[in-house]
């Protein structure tokens, strides 16, 4: 046995011991005690049983809160106004410039001669410049974005310290154009997920810092009693990123493979602790607010926390299954990937029980539409990612094409969806305006819809046969990059019908912004429900 | 605040932990590691073509890890090598593992492809060399000159291909970049090979 198998064995038995004391702790101490009243901290008194949503007329709201509750809400959501609309504001340009990036890494794995001749153009550099800009620009600014909304409203109070946030969302910014910057000039760190030179990450270590100030500040003035889950998420996740991302870009630390093991713990973090957390916890708050019921089990909603704590930390190194690593280190992310199951199984218990018996509600709301079926997506990859962790389908799948559509439907199918969810609930709220359009909300619903299942479903077959075949030394390597060309033609196509989607729902943003279109009495639907009365 | 206080200090911990088992355990294990004796540390050159590598991203298709026969068979059926050990990358620093095989593995690309001409021609042009390759070309790493100078190394590129008038000579980059590629040969006995992976989940 080795000295390393030892101490991790001695770890182990420490921590179940912890473990079982803590357990035995919180059951004394009535930890268990806050159950379904709970859940209900979202509420204002007598709000249950009414839905909050822009698809919902606020008339209607106003009618039935008390004058107070509403005018304290209303205060609540201006108060974050500009903070919001900052980090916002942003990320929807960062998703307009991700997605061309992402569109022309895409066409030019099947065309190579496409814009071939710059080097500021070559595929090594775009591709990087595609997964900075939409996951350090749009997925996280918007995320923050989101959090600076909904903080004020689960505190209930004002926010505080926005102004923080405010300077916080222009050293993010001036982080990602020197970043992006410094990748298309060839001067990446060379590490995926961690490209940007260590020199400019200082930024946006200090910008999210800035961003969590009013988050700590607001949190000290609430007026509720009891944190909700939300909270949980947002708090956590705000003292997981500066950590991870602090550690994996110590320059001159981690030589040779113990940079690989570093790399890729930091890589599945970014995704386990940093944006599966803040896409979660706004699922688990809108999706009980639209309906207007609380979420079934609030004890399995805390029990989902601490699990996806424990176990997502550990799962990065299942992205070396089979390299020239320690077999243990490998081992202990296949076995924390398969324990995923328990809060993904927990979140999806809340999420789609929540929606039981509501289904028809999707036809309407599109918050409700497009946070549901990330919700549902979110279930989808995540039970997707513990297989795929798995030796016996991980020697098949691990270098292919099949990693790509999986990553895309945890970070757009899953993650994206919610994020867009939120900004149709958040935007008329901060703006006081409804969405000008309706049918430009239905465009982009189906654009991206269109596109992202045209995206994952060829790549995950393309990905697979490619597995396949690899593994098969018979098949000539040039045969195998023949077989791939149609489901790489196919990506390019359904990556079009997104980008496009985003051309019209930054369309939409901006004149929302501006306050275009008629003066509504009521909100924006997917379906007009005057006109369904009067048919 | 008490009890939002406990929410971060236990996430904190939590990390803490997965750090210690996914970072600093991994560390401290590897990096007493066997250096193999034949491994050669990179000349200041190939760490130079090392750069170039990195800046232009080769890494997002291609990886430099063949696994174990026993585990995947076709790595070494496919002449990438022996399973790699931590000990080949000693002097790696960033690793460039990767994570993807649009194109083949280049752990050993240096034995595989022993010829600088095979490689500058197949930077300038891969078509030409490889037909229907997807991999882009790498023209701005070369330059066209109407005389060749006595320093200057010459692609020699099939009929089709070649220009019409003038040479096609690679820059210092490219020469850079095709000497570390030649210098990707770890075709020497491995002292510490991983044991094979009996238990497949």
């Amino acid at each position: 046995m080795t000295p390393t198998i030892a101490v991790l064995l001695i770890i182990t038995f420490l921590l179940s011991t912890v473990g079982l004391l803590l357990l035995i702790w919180s059951i004394a101490n009535n930890q268990f005690s806050h159950g379904q009243q709970s859940a209900r901290t979202i509420f204002s008194p007598g709000e249950e049983g009414i839905g909050e949503d822009p698809a919902e007329a606020p008339q209607r709201q106003k009618q039935e809160l008390p004058d107070a509750e509403y005018r304290a809400r209303h205060d609540a959501d201006q108060s974050s106004r500009l903070a919001t609309l900052s980090w916002l504001s942003s990320s929807v340009f960062w998703l307009l410039l991700g997605s061309a990036y992402g569109l022309l890494s895409s066409a030019k794995m099947h065309m190579p001669e496409l814009l071939a001749n710059s080097e500021f153009l070559t595929f090594g550099r775009v591709r990087p410049m595609h997964l900075n800009a939409v996951t350090y620009g749009w997925a996280s600014m918007a995320g923050i974005a989101i959090a600076l909304f909904l903080i004020p409203r689960l505190f209930k109070t004002r926010l505080a310290g926005g102004r923080f946030a405010v300077i916080g969302a222009v050293l993010w910014n001036i982080g990602l154009v020197l970043g992006l910057g410094a990748i298309n000039l060839g001067l990446s760190d060379g590490k995926e997920w961690l490209e940007f030179p260590w020199q400019i990450d200082l930024l946006f270590v200090i910008g999210g810092a800035l961003a969590a100030i009013p988050l700590l500040l607001t949190a000290k003035q609430r007026t509720v009693s009891h944190l909700y889950v939300t909270s949980w998420y947002f708090l956590a996740a705000l003292v997981w990123f500066p950590f991870l991302f602090l550690i994996a870009n110590l320059p001159y630390t981690f030589p040779g493979t113990s940079g690989a093991t570093v790399n890729w713990w930091f890589a599945h973090n970014v995704l386990g602790l940093w944006v599966t957390p803040i896409g979660i916890g706004i699922a688990y708050y809108m999706i009980p607010k639209i309906m207007g019921r609380p979420i079934i089990s609030y004890q399995l909603s805390l029990i989902g926390f601490w699990s996806l704590a424990l176990f997502y930390s550990q799962v990065g190194i299942h992205h070396l299954v089979g390299g020239p690593i320690p077999t243990w280190l490998v081992t202990l992310s296949i076995v924390h990937s398969v324990m995923m199951s328990i809060p993904v199984i927990t979140v999806a218990i809340n999420h789609h029980g929540t929606m039981m018996g509501n289904f028809h509600r999707l036809k309407d709301s599109p918050t409700l539409r497009f946070v549901w079926i990330g919700a549902l997506m979110y279930t989808v990859s995540s039970l997707q990612g513990s297989m795929e962790a798995l030796r016996s389908v991980n020697v098949i799948t691990h270098f292919t094409h099949y990693t790509v559509a999986h990553a895309h439907l945890g970070m757009y199918a899953f993650l994206s969806f919610i994020l867009f969810g939120a900004v149709y609930f958040i935007m008329p709220r901060l703006m006081n305006w409804e969405w000008p359009w309706r049918r430009l909300i239905a465009l982009h619903f189906w654009l991206v819809s269109i596109g992202i299942l045209i995206y994952v479903v060829s790549l995950t077959i393309g990905g697979w046969k490619q597995g396949v075949e690899l593994l098969t030394a018979d098949t000539p390597f040039m045969d195998i990059v023949r077989m791939t060309l149609p489901y790489l033609e196919a990506r390019t196509i359904g990556g079009s019908l997104m980008t496009a989607g985003h051309i019209v729902f930054a369309f939409h943003f901006v004149a929302m912004l501006l306050r275009k279109g008629r003066l509504q009495d009521q909100p924006t639907l997917f379906r007009n429900p005057a006109r369904e009365v009067s048919q | 605040m008490k009890r939002a206080l406990a929410i971060m200090v236990g996430a904190a911990l939590i990390l803490l932990l997965a750090t210690l088992t996914l970072v600093v355990m991994p560390y401290l294990q590897m990096s007493a590691e066997q250096v193999p004796p034949d491994l050669k540390p990179y000349t200041e050159r190939q760490l130079e073509g090392r750069q170039i590598y990195i800046a232009n991203g080769c890494v997002y298709c291609h990886s430099q890890q063949p696994r174990d026969p026993s585990f995947a068979s076709g790595d070494k059926d496919r002449g990438w090598g022996r399973p790699s050990v931590p000990g080949d990358y000693a002097y790696d620093t960033p690793h460039l593992l990767g994570t993807m095989r649009t194109g083949p593995d280049l752990f050993n690309i240096g034995a595989r492809q022993p010829s600088k001409d095979w490689h500058l021609l197949h930077l300038y042009n891969p078509q030409a060399v490889v037909k229907d390759s997807i991999m882009p070309p790498y023209r701005f790493l070369f330059r066209w000159v109407r005389s060749v100078g006595e320093d200057d190394t010459v692609v020699r590129l099939p009929e089709p291909y070649a220009p019409e008038e003038g040479y096609i000579v690679p820059t210092e980059q490219a020469l850079a970049l095709v000497d570390y590629l030649l210098a990707l040969d770890r075709t020497y006995p491995a002292p510490t090979l991983p044991e094979p992976e009996k238990t497949q989940e």
